[in-house]
């Protein structure tokens, strides 16, 4: 019979602001590990080709701070994936600086392990070349062009390393680029639990207290799996979890609700039972992990082409009244400037005008008769393959934009704008290139495992 | 004239990777639930005319105990790209709240 193992899971990411109270309510509660991921791909590519956080460098030292301090008072693992947003190895040696600064000041003396999941780019051509790598929809095969456009790739790692890891003696995990179920179920495997369960309760509490019913109290979930199911509960006394707000989070951020692919497997939620255990506590059964061969998840960003923007608003009404027209053509005459301005050497551009106000979030054509908005802001974007030629191309624009007539012959308007100079170099646009899964037999074979031994350094 | 917004308490999208936009419909309880879930309405072409979605990368997950069905879709482009609009495509709810259901 297995004693329930009992995980703090203090945020949904790490710099969103853990509590410490609710940590130390954690702790109180006999929990035994400490995990939380620290990013995901959800704000876009730049993050994972640049390496660097989304985070300002201060949230994540004061939440990390929090976490090691608990850590070390109650001798218990801190587990942290996804370090730095992306996972690349450049985001994981930012959080590596971070956790030695926190080391240092506080006085502790944690082993920490340090999970690299980048890729080269040689030997994932070579695995390519063998056929290891399949493509997921919708994308096709993967092509070495595809490779070489990223800046940076990484595989998103399952529970082994971290396993690994904590066994090894493990104080503090900072890890790549992983799945935030594998962060969360990595010590729960560790010491036995059934797989279901262990993943199920890992995917409920990813998101800290997004399970719970309300979504502004507090931050962290206790989540405690046991040899039959687990048990959820958040950590601030004023939320509560209900059958309800833990069930639909399995529908939240996941294409299929009911099954969910991880590294070696896949969860399957199908036949899950959620009940109230009280009115905080809801117990889930029937969580079922269906072993697959094993194969990562590769993610790899790179830029694209360069962008320069510029902004407007206006309160005409004779322009608000005619808005699609105004569109339409003032983008023709800014098409038709580059083309006999610039001419060839402005390459393949793009020009989008994006109002505000009117359809710029979808881009879709309100119906006819759609009232006329009271203002609208409107975004020039310039899209180029250098900074340079997108600057030059919103220059080109420069005139068109400010003063551009909806009514030829008449005095020539100026809409408002707010800079100057007027045009903002916006920088790359990154994307995601990847969406393909690399087939591994061994599922250690694509991480590097480097340890820092603070007590040892102390001891030398 | 039933639209979505009539029969749904909640209703939400969002990116679920980089790659595809995921639905939520929460329906205001199961007789809604029941007549509407499977309607051709919300079918592929629904996705097809609003997002660019292509038809045979649209699936339909009936969740019966939450009185919810998911659809999910691959997007035509990746997130983050030259034209990106809604990077969360948590604005993307909107255009099926009208949605036309009988």
């Amino acid at each position: 019979m297995l004693d329930p193992i009992k995980i703090i899971v203090p945020c949904g990411s790490l710099g969103a602001g853990v509590y410490e109270e609710e940590v130390r309510r954690g702790l109180e509660m006999g929990a035994h590990a400490i995990a939380t991921d620290a990013g995901s791909t959800d704000s876009g590519a730049a993050y994972l080709a640049l390496g660097v956080s989304k985070n300002n460098r201060a949230s994540v030292k004061r939440d990390l701070a929090i976490l090691m301090k608990a850590g070390a008072e109650a001798g218990i693992p801190v587990i942290v994936g996804t370090s730095g947003q992306a996972g690349g190895d450049k985001n994981l040696d930012w959080t590596r600086d971070i956790a030695l600064e926190i080391a240092a000041e506080l006085g502790l003396k944690p082993r920490i392990a340090l999970l690299y999941s980048e890729q080269d780019k040689a030997s994932l051509k070579a695995r390519n070349a063998a056929g290891a790598v399949k493509p997921l929809a919708p994308l096709g095969p993967l092509d070495d062009a595809t490779i070489d456009a990223c800046d940076h790739i990484v595989a998103v790692l399952g529970a082994e390393p971290y396993v690994a890891a904590l066994e090894a003696g493990a104080d503090l995990i900072l890890g790549g680029r992983t799945t935030d179920t594998a962060v969360l179920s990595s010590f729960a495997l560790l010491k036995g639990a059934p797989w279901g369960p262990a993943w199920h309760a890992a995917k409920i509490a990813e998101c800290g207290s997004q399970c719970a019913v309300y979504r502004t109290k507090g931050a962290g979930v206790l989540i405690s799996i046991d040899a039959e199911g687990f048990e959820v509960e958040p950590l601030s006394l004023e939320n509560r979890c209900d059958p309800h707000s833990v069930s639909a989070h399995m529908l939240y951020e996941n294409a299929n609700p009911f099954l969910l692919t991880e590294p070696g497997g896949v969860l399957d939620v199908t036949a899950a039972r959620y009940a109230a255990l009280d009115a905080r506590r809801v117990r889930v059964t029937g969580s079922a992990w269906d072993e697959k061969p094993y194969t990562l998840k590769l993610e790899g960003a790179g830029a694209g082409g360069f962008q320069t923007i510029m902004l407007i608003g206006i309160q005409d009404p004779e322009v608000l009244s005619r808005l699609n027209e105004f569109h339409d053509k003032m983008l023709a005459a800014m098409n038709h400037r580059v083309h006999t301005t610039i001419g060839e050497a402005a390459g393949d551009f793009d020009i989008s005008l994006r109002i505000y106000g009117w359809n710029a979030v979808s881009g879709e054509r309100p119906p006819e008769g759609t009232p006329a908005p009271r203002e609208v802001g409107v975004m020039f974007v310039a899209t180029a393959a250098t900074q340079e030629m997108a600057t030059q191309i919103a220059k080109a624009c420069n005139a068109w934009f400010f003063h551009f007539p909806i009514v030829e012959d008449d005095e020539l308007p100026s809409y408002g704008f707010a800079f100057t100079p007027a045009d903002i170099e916006r920088g790359a646009v990154y994307e995601f290139k990847l969406n393909h899964v690399i087939e591994i037999d061994d599922p250690m074979a694509l991480v590097r495992t480097v340890w820092i031994d603070l007590k040892k350094k102390e001891a030398a | 004239m039933t639209t979505v917004k009539d029969v749904c308490r909640h209703v939400r999208s969002k990116n679920a990777g980089p790659y595809w936009v995921t639905f939520d419909l929460f329906f205001d309880g199961p007789e809604s639930f029941q007549k509407h879930h499977a309607n051709p309405a919300l079918g592929p072409q629904l996705f097809q005319r609003l997002f660019g979605a292509d038809p045979a990368l649209v699936r339909h997950y009936p969740v019966a105990d939450l009185n919810a069905v998911k659809i999910s879709y691959a997007r035509a482009s990746p997130q983050g790209g030259v034209v990106e609009r809604d990077m969360h495509c948590g604005q993307q709810f909107v255009r099926l709240l009208d949605v036309q259901l009988d």
